[in-house]
């Protein structure tokens, strides 16, 4: 669940998701829930030439499975922190399958 | 794995209500885009090649989510503002099989000579995901 609470911790940044199909979307990071499906909010499509279904489309939401990266603010994230935490789940989850 | 994670974090069908009775695109895995009013009467698939589209009347659908790649809400000024031309849904979809067609042509040149360089060639283009 670290991954839900980081991206929780972007609500209201803008952020550009790049979807499997390869379509890039740009908007402000409304919600997310625990599949990383993804609401953006005044979205803007990169070619929008090659996508002009999405001219009219002003808020959307993207499901999880679809999305190959979100690129992230730099200085929205404290990359030390989300390491640390990171590592803290992983000792965390080896710890609990001995158990 | 529900019995233990608290029921706050099930948001999914909670972000959803919003978009109720909404007009909505929903872009399927397959690359169709469905048009309409979620939980409405009133849906209709939409074609588009390149600046023209056209409609095909289709009723309700009923979608699994796992063919969903994204619902987004149409902005009806920004939709009266758009610049595509309509056209009669048989003339758009011989355009895209035309397309389409281009498309696995050049494909197919590409695909052999990757084959002869070595690579492998296994992916098809219907296939996004």
């Amino acid at each position: 669940m670290l991954f839900y609470s980081f991206f929780k911790t972007l609500v209201g940044q803008t952020v550009t998701v790049e979807l499997k199909n390869d379509l890039s979307v740009v908007g402000t990071l409304v919600s997310v829930d625990q599949f990383l499906n993804i609401k953006l909010d005044n979205i803007k499509v990169e070619h929008e030439d090659q996508h002009p279904h999405m001219m009219s489309v002003k808020n959307c939401f993207i499901r999880g499975s679809v999305v190959r990266y979100v690129h992230l603010p730099p200085a929205a994230i404290d990359t030390a922190l989300l390491q640390d935490a990171a590592r803290r789940e992983s000792q965390q989850s080896t710890a609990t399958a001995k158990a | 794995m529900s019995s233990f994670l608290p029921n706050h974090l099930f948001t999914t069908s909670g972000s959803l209500v919003d978009l109720l009775d909404k007009r909505l695109l929903v872009i399927l895995r397959d690359g169709r885009k469905i048009l309409g009013f979620l939980r409405s009467y009133d849906q209709y698939e939409r074609i588009y090649v390149k600046d023209v589209y056209g409609d095909i009347q289709r009723g309700v659908f009923v979608i699994r989510g796992e063919n969903v790649v994204l619902l987004g809400e149409i902005d009806n000024i920004k939709d009266d503002e758009q610049p595509l031309q309509q056209l009669p849904y048989d003339q758009v979809l011989r355009m895209q099989q035309e397309e389409a067609e281009a498309r696995q042509q050049k494909e197919k040149v590409k695909n052999q000579l990757l084959h002869n360089q070595g690579f492998s060639v296994d992916f098809l283009e219907t296939d996004l995901y």
